[in-house]
């Protein structure tokens, strides 16, 4: 039987169906919000995704999150983009994560600069991510990408990226198939509300070894449904779903039920677990797994 | 061709403060081709300055030259000028307004800010992007399409997950590369060449300055 470094890993393996979370780590060094967080989640979650400056706002690194996550039980996926670390940085971090017990890595390109609260800052993108998880299988490997041996390797567990709604699927597809070739071995995807976006990303990968977790952000408002539906690349909301959320009386309940039948759903289709990045619902997240009936 | 951009009339007067003669240069060479900074140009940037009230008491006199990025031209052309004058003001690249700053003892200032290698859509006015100098072409393997310039991100294998209905993730307006050269490749039937993992890019190659044996 394959060795598995962390419990993520294991969980999946077990068949047992797997539940990963999402902390979002404050603007400021308050570390109190991510106790709150992980308290909410540790009960729910095998482990626990840390952003990393998502679309380029300034907020508190990844590292120390997954530190203080893991000293209270929750095991961290820690990310990493390329936006803002050449190769030199970024196979250091990982040697450095690894040391404080990291045991989960998802590798992303990151969003462009220009997106954020600094869009003066220099984008550096030296790697993508398929290059950024061949790096990382470089140094799981014992070595770096000079092809320097390491004293000790760092033991980690490669995770990418999968955007099931984009459009054309096809070059989205044949990256990911790189990104497997490349090393990595769970994939997280990108929001899917919409069953038939999970059924068809089912079949275009059917062919390929690999655990995807799709991924969910419970949606709080009609407002919050429409503006991912506009902005966010890739997502559909079905139409049934925008109604029950227009039509809500108790939006709360709502949006707990909406999850929870999602959640079910991924279950249903075959998927070996599910994503969750709470959006503040971190408090509910527990209800939400509990009414999806998925455990 | 090298594309440029007139800088700020106000800039230029603080570039010039304090200058009485200054000799405006217009290169006839890649920014000259499209009337960006040859001597069109350089005359009406000095009719320009007649309407400022600071610049309107600068002394102008206005040449052009074949181009300025090549020193023993712009030595013949302009040593007899640049004697009369207190500085020069190019109307070249970057690259130009430093072949002539290292030509003469005066201060030779940028009239422009140099953007990109570029080229120009015949049915529209606008320049585009189209070449980094990266020093190791790839373009026999993308379609013909550059990502390292075209991609915002120069990723290497494909599309980034910001991509939202063929267009990229940084503009609404601008293709993503990644989809031009996936379109590009299959009606080619190469689509094969995308399922290659690409290596990380040798920067060691774009360490500037760079040179290159003429
Ligand atoms: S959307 Fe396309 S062009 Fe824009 S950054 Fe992503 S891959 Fe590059």
């Amino acid at each position: 039987m394959a060795k598995y470094y962390s419990k993520l890993m294991e969980s999946v393996a077990s068949k047992e169906f797997t539940i990963s979370g999402e902390i979002d780590p404050p603007k400021g060094s308050n570390r109190k919000v991510i106790e709150h967080q992980t308290e909410l989640l540790k009960p729910h979650c095998v482990a626990a995704n840390v952003t990393d400056n998502p679309l380029g706002i300034v907020i508190m690194n990844t590292l120390a999150p997954c530190v203080i996550m893991q000293e209270m039980g929750l095991e961290a996926i820690y990310q990493a983009t390329c936006r803002d670390r050449n190769r030199i940085a970024l196979q250091s971090d990982v040697l450095g994560a690894a040391a404080l017990g990291m045991k989960n890595i998802l590798a992303l390109s990151g969003d462009h600069t220009v997106m954020g609260d600094h869009p003066q800052a220099k984008p550096v993108f030296d790697l993508d991510s398929v290059q950024l998880t061949a790096a990382i299988r470089g140094l799981v490997n014992g070595h770096d990408m000079a092809g320097k041996e390491l004293d000790v390797a760092p033991q980690m567990h490669i995770g990418v990226a999968l955007s099931p709604g984009l459009e054309p699927i096809e070059p989205e597809i044949i990256k990911f198939e790189k990104k497997i070739e490349a090393g990595a071995e769970f994939a997280q995807t990108q929001c899917v509300y919409d069953t038939k976006v999970l059924e068809r990303i089912l079949d275009l990968t059917s062919h390929l070894d690999i655990p995807i977790l799709p991924g969910i952000a419970p949606l709080k408002s009609v407002g919050m449904a429409k503006f991912m539906a506009k902005n966010v690349p890739g997502v559909t909301i079905p139409d049934e779903m925008l109604k029950e959320l227009v039509e809500s009386k108790d939006i709360k309940e709502t949006t707990i039920n909406i999850t929870a039948q999602l959640i079910a759903d991924i279950k249903d289709l075959g998927f070996p677990g599910v994503h969750i990045m709470p959006v503040g619902m971190d408090a509910e997240v527990g209800e939400m797994i509990k009414r999806s009936g998925v455990r | 061709m090298i594309i440029v951009e007139t800088k700020k009339i106000e800039e230029l007067a603080e570039s010039l403060a304090g200058k009485k003669k200054v000799l405006i240069v217009g290169c006839n060479g890649c920014v000259g081709i499209h009337q960006q900074g040859g001597e069109r140009q350089a005359e009406e940037l000095a009719e320009l300055f007649k309407l400022d009230k600071v610049l309107k008491n600068v002394d102008t006199t206005v040449t052009s030259i074949l181009r300025q990025c090549d020193k023993s031209i712009v030595k013949d052309a302009l040593t007899d000028l640049a004697a009369e004058a207190d500085a020069i003001l190019s109307m070249a690249c970057g690259a130009g307004v430093q072949v002539v700053a290292e030509s003469f003892d005066i201060p030779a200032l940028p009239a422009h800010n140099t953007s990109f290698i570029g080229v120009q859509e015949r049915e529209s006015e606008t320049f585009y992007e189209r070449c980094v100098a990266c020093g190791n072409c790839i373009l026999h393997l993308t379609g013909g399409i550059c990502p390292v310039t075209r991609c915002p991100k120069s990723h290497m294998n494909g599309p980034c997950g910001g991509l939202y209905n063929g267009k990229c993730e940084t503009d609404k307006n601008r293709d993503c590369a990644w989809i031009l050269i996936y379109n590009r490749l299959k009606a080619l039937g190469e689509l094969d060449r995308l399922k290659t993992i690409m290596e990380p890019k040798d920067f060691s190659k774009k360490t500037h300055p760079r040179s290159q044996e003429a």
